[in-house]
């Protein structure tokens, strides 16, 4: 075990987002040893993509905001499959982390009398989201990353954690390898809080970035943690589709919350044709209605271009399936028609950027091309609402890594808010269990000297696969057969797949040393990205129909037996993947009364 | 710290620059040249700074206002009693010090070209540290403002006569317009407004006050271009009345009348 | 499909640039096409990316000669047949190929004071204006790609000035800290201390190369530099400090 360099700390949380710097910004307020691993450098994860807001029922904006309405808009955008107790504790608890950003160095956009300004956004009854521009996540993390930074967090900054190590049942430590140099690293410590963030790169057409290899879910799989809900995948309707180069970068929902609207290739707002029933009470029906919205939301009800994501999504993707699709395969959102040019700049700068600097088009003037972009992953680690705890010992899950709180589909907003919410949590609950240990949890040699074999792997020279290839080959098959709409062939076909590409990454090779070898490390993701792939593909075969982020071309309704019911994933010591159905936590009545109206 | 050795630049006017990046300060430096060429030989050979005739005065804005004692030496022009201020004001100015250090020091002479000093301590040292000197400069530069517009002003009137425009009033005026505004963008006038505030909100004179910077700042953007047009206009206007003074051209005089 | 030619620094201080030629399409940026070069031509190549859309400043680079983000690059502006050149930033030690150690920065951070609001109002709010936050919020656009702490010729041609500077990325920082509204804790020392600042001969590059446009010299060096004059070097406020025996 002396062979690598070795690390003790009390807690140690793998992953450096919102989740994960907020778990660590508490463990270390709360007197504990603690350390954070993360796979890119300080301040460069996902989590800076953010662009929208973090919603909060502050009501600043409109005062007849409270938790009640955030909740129930949580749990009616999730389609009810959230874990009631996270969506709870999420809206109770949002406005107060969000002040605490304040308070932290954060410069949210005010209202006229200097309070922070709300922003509309999709599935939320009141203007909620505070936000700063259209780069809000910038704001969190960069706010977040300096306050641990003043508490003197030890950052292991370009370290990748590949297997968690036991004692017993318990979590006692990490095995990754430092990416500048290749050197093996082992951490010891007592309690450990994944906070890895996402899976979008088992799609082609993702907003995710290098990072989102679905590492943290699979980690916790090894370790034997139950997975939840898998198969609920979001994908945001609004990515760039050209130049190729962009295809799925993320366009803010703001621009829809600020006043676009989207447009078939006729100029239709087809938005209009796809109210569910579920929203029809409080969605606009006419055009001059939705439009009047904006100004007034008493009076007037919801623009339909702000339904919940999945609504979208779906819209989007039948509007092209009906030949009514801009010429690169999406639909047009339209600003430049409705705001003016200096609004525009003002409000979304960093779309205006964007879209002025990688596709030469300026968004005041011209319409822009949409489509539907893999984004979020509402499943994950199964958690305790109230500490992040999962089923292992010792292993705590927080942000998008964990499942549960969004249900099917996420609303816009509601995932920065959970960062800081569950990210606190799972660091005061990691340091209560880690408090409550007498001593350091041992490190089995033999597991460790495993787990360090594998890492080695695919240096042992056999290998003729190359590792971007099989990548490549594994989004291109999610993509085609598990993508926005699925069937049970596809899937299977899907199954099939994932078979022969695990065959397949037995082989890869790898050029070159280890000294900050892309390659070598794209290897040992794919490992984690092909259990993740069929933890999702079973998962969404088990749920036979349709329901938020998860649609099934052959049960296209929701299904009020599989609406009780959250689809468990878990990993067998050999690898077995399996999937079964478990009852969703009971909401209690004072609860459940916030929804008889509907 | 070890470099990046055998990629880096190692010597002055390295880079792996591919397009013209001596170009500017180039210009700038030769821009520069000539003028300080120019005002010397103005300033010090210039007996004809001041033109009158019977209709216009007209004054070289390189000696307004005006201050030439009995007791002056003839050899030292009037131009040394005003000069010092708008040349130490330039001198110590944020962008003429950009200008000049990277077209004069090659400190450096374009971005990511390497510079030849070896060693750099900036305007943490003397002389360099004199630099500051630019507050004090610009307390005194502002008070040139009016004296400019009444100069420009009073060209405009004929003794005895009324009022009159000929092409040096025109001159004079644009002139004071330039220098105000090159004053007005000045970073140590911009801060000293209001830019020291940290909450402009707190009462109405702050808001005032913050209106204000806005607007300077507005200048403040620009203050290369009013940099250099202020520069090219004092220098051309007054060659302009060197040469109607010299009686090598005539003053074009396009209206006037009673006032 | 058109190809670039690339010469891109391979290896550590004992590197060399190596040319490869690489398809692309329309509407690509550079860091696609070294994205590609990886995945068909050199698996081991080292280069930082993480959003590809100009959020995260991850992957800056010199290309031709220019600190840059390789992910804001389009390939249009290279006219055909250009030898494009690709080197990691110069001013911070190299790992390997496009990837430098960039952790000056980062041990930088930690010596920047800690905010300290004034106590929230008693309904919990804080309350400030937008017009006085405006202009921190400008410097908080700030991806630390550390473009401007790279082209900084203090620091890029004089490696022993990198114990006294901060850099532009942080006197942005220190800014936004002396101009917050309800600090009561940093503001005075950051002014105070300088952090190198009168390293700084405003030559401006930090400026010309910010991907983020923020007017890093304009609206943070300066407004630093004549707060420090307001402490140091005003004669008026001298005199008034005397007259009122203040300070």
């Amino acid at each position: 075990m002396a062979e690598y360099e070795t690390h003790e700390y009390d807690v140690l949380v793998i992953g450096a987002g919102g989740a994960g710097l907020r778990a660590g910004i508490e463990a270390a307020e709360l007197g504990l040893r603690t350390a954070i691993v993360c796979k890119s450098l300080l301040g460069k994860a996902h989590t800076v993509m953010a662009e929208g807001g973090i919603a909060a029922a502050l009501g600043n904006v409109y005062p007849e905001d409270n938790w009640q309405v955030h909740f129930r808009d949580t749990m009616r955008g999730g389609k009810m499959l959230n874990n009631w107790r996270m969506a709870q504790l999420h809206a109770q608890e949002a406005p107060d982390r969000v002040r605490e950003l304040e308070e932290w160095g954060s410069l949210f956009d005010r209202t006229d009398d200097g309070r922070i300004l709300q922003r509309d956004f999709g599935g939320h009854r009141f203007a909620r989201l505070a936000h700063v521009g259209d780069r809000t996540g910038l704001e969190m993390i960069r706010t977040l990353q300096q306050k641990l930074v003043s508490l003197g967090v030890d950052v292991f900054a370009e370290y990748t954690v590949n297997r968690l190590l036991k004692d017993g049942d318990r979590v006692s430590g990490a095995l990754g390898y430092r990416r500048q140099s290749g050197e093996l690293v082992l951490f010891r410590a007592k309690s450990v809080v994944l906070a890895t963030g996402g899976l979008g790169k088992i799609w082609s057409i993702t907003s995710n970035s290098w990072e989102g290899t679905g590492d943290g879910h699979a980690l916790a799989m090894y370790a034997g943690a139950d997975m939840i809900d898998m198969e609920c995948v979001q994908f945001h309707p609004t990515g760039m589709v050209w130049p190729p180069s962009v295809r799925g970068l993320l366009i803010t929902e703001g621009v829809r919350g600020d006043g676009g609207t989207l447009r078939n290739n006729t100029g239709e707002r087809f938005m209009f044709n796809y109210v569910p029933p579920m929203f029809a009470a409080e969605t606009a029906d006419t055009e001059a209605e939705a439009d009047a919205w904006y100004e007034n939301h008493e009076g007037n009800r919801r623009t339909p271009d702000l339904l919940p994501r999945d609504e979208v999504a779906r819209a989007i993707n039948s509007e092209v399936r009906a030949g009514r699709g801009s010429p690169h395969g999406g639909v047009y959102l339209d600003i430049a028609s409705r705001r003016n040019a200096d609004y525009i700049k003002r409000r979304l700068p960093s779309m205006y950027h964007q879209f002025m600097e990688l596709a030469g088009v300026d968004i005041t003037k011209e319409s822009m091309e949409v489509g539907p972009t893999c984004h979020y992953a509402m499943g994950g680690v199964r958690v305790d609402a109230e500490t992040g705890a999962t089923n292992v010992p010792g292993l705590f899950a927080a942000g998008e890594v964990a499942g549960g709180m969004h249900g099917s589909n996420r609303l816009g907003g509601n995932s920065l808010s959970d960062l800081v919410v569950f990210g606190r949590r799972a660091g005061v609950g990691a340091s209560e269990y880690a408090q409550s240990l007498e001593a350091m949890p041992a490190v089995d040699d033999a597991a460790s000297s495993e787990a360090a074999a594998r890492v080695l792997a695919p240096y042992d020279g056999s290998g003729r696969e190359n590792a971007y290839t099989l990548h490549k080959d594994l989004q291109d098959l999610m993509q085609a057969k598990v993508g926005i709409i699925r069937t049970e062939s596809d899937m299977l076909a899907a199954i099939e797949g994932i078979d022969e590409l695990r065959e397949r990454s037995q082989h890869v090779g790898v050029e070159g040393g280890r000294e900050y070898n892309p390659g070598w490390h794209l290897a040992l993701d794919l490992e984690h990205m092909l259990t993740v792939a069929e933890t999702i593909t079973r998962a969404a075969l088990e749920r036979k129909e349709s329901r938020g982020g998860h649609t099934r071309e052959d049960f296209p309704g929701t299904n009020a037996e599989f609406g009780k019911v959250n689809v468990v994933g878990r990993r067998a010591p050999d690898g077995t993947i399996t999937v079964t159905q478990e009852p969703l936590p009971e909401m209690p009545a004072e609860l459940q009364r916030l929804f008889e109206e509907d | 710290m070890a470099q990046a050795t055998s990629a880096l630049e190692r010597r002055y006017g390295d880079t792996q620059r591919t397009d013209r990046w001596w170009l500017e300060p180039l210009l700038v430096g030769s821009g520069l040249a000539l003028f300080i060429l120019y005002s010397t030989v103005s300033a010090v050979l210039g007996e004809h700074w001041a033109f009158e005739t019977e209709r216009h005065l007209y004054l070289s804005p390189f000696f307004e206002p005006l201050i030439h004692p009995g007791w002056l030496p003839a050899w030292l022009s009037p131009a040394a009693f005003i000069l010092w201020a708008p040349l130490g004001f330039r001198t110590t100015c944020y962008y003429y010090r950009r200008a000049y250090y990277r077209a004069y020091f090659l400190s450096p002479p374009a971005c990511a070209v390497r510079e030849p000093a070896s060693s750099y301590k900036g305007e943490s040292v003397f002389p360099l540290v004199l630099q500051n000197a630019h507050r004090w400069f610009m307390y005194v530069a502002v008070l040139f403002v009016p004296v400019l517009w009444i100069g420009a002003v009073k060209s405009y009137h004929l003794p005895g006569e009324g009022f009159g425009i000929g092409l040096g009033s025109l001159m004079l005026t644009i002139n004071a317009f330039l220098l105000m505004m090159f004053t007005i963008g000045c970073h140590a006038l911009r801060h000293w407004v209001a830019g020291g505030l940290n909450q402009f909100s707190r009462s109405p004179f702050r808001r005032l006050r913050r209106r204000v910077w806005e607007v300077f700042t507005i200048a403040n953007e620009h203050h290369k271009l009013w940099a250099w047009t202020s520069l090219i206009f004092v220098g051309v206007t007054d060659l302009y009345i060197h040469l109607v003074a010299t009686g090598v051209i005539t003053d074009p005089h396009t209206w006037s009348g009673p006032i | 499909m058109p190809t670039a030619h690339l010469r891109v620094w391979r290896g550590d201080n004992d590197g060399e640039y190596v040319e490869y030629d690489v398809d692309y399409e329309e509407g690509m940026v550079v860091l696609d096409v070294v994205h590609r070069l990886q995945a068909t031509q050199a698996g081991d190549l080292a280069v930082r990316w993480n959003c590809k859309a100009g959020k995260c400043g991850s992957c800056s680079a010199e290309i031709n000669g220019k600190p840059q983000l390789q992910c804001m690059q389009r390939m249009e502006q290279y006219a055909g047949g250009e030898t494009i050149t690709i080197a990691p930033l110069k001013a911070f030690p190299l790992i390997r190929d496009l990837v430098t150690d960039v952790a000056w920065n980062y041990a930088k951070a930690k010596t920047i004071p800690t905010l300290k609001l004034t106590p929230p109002d008693a309904d919990g709010n804080r309350r400030m204006a937008q017009i006085d936050m405006d202009r921190g919020q400008e410097f908080r656009k700030c991806i630390e790609c550390f473009i401007c702490q790279d082209v900084c010729h203090v620091i890029r041609d004089h490696p022993d000035n990198m114990d006294d500077f901060a850099g532009p990325r942080f006197f942005i920082r220190l800014a936004e800290i002396a101009m917050h509204p309800l600090d009561t804790n940093a503001k005075r020392d950051t002014v105070q201390h300088g952090f190198g600042l009168d390293y700084c001969n405003i030559t401006k590059c930090c400026t010309d190369v910010c991907p983020e446009g923020i007017h890093i010299t304009d609206n943070a060096i300066i407004p630093l530099k004549e707060r420090r004059v307001d402490e140091f070097h005003d004669p008026l406020r001298a005199l008034a400090r005397k007259l009122t025996g203040k300070g």
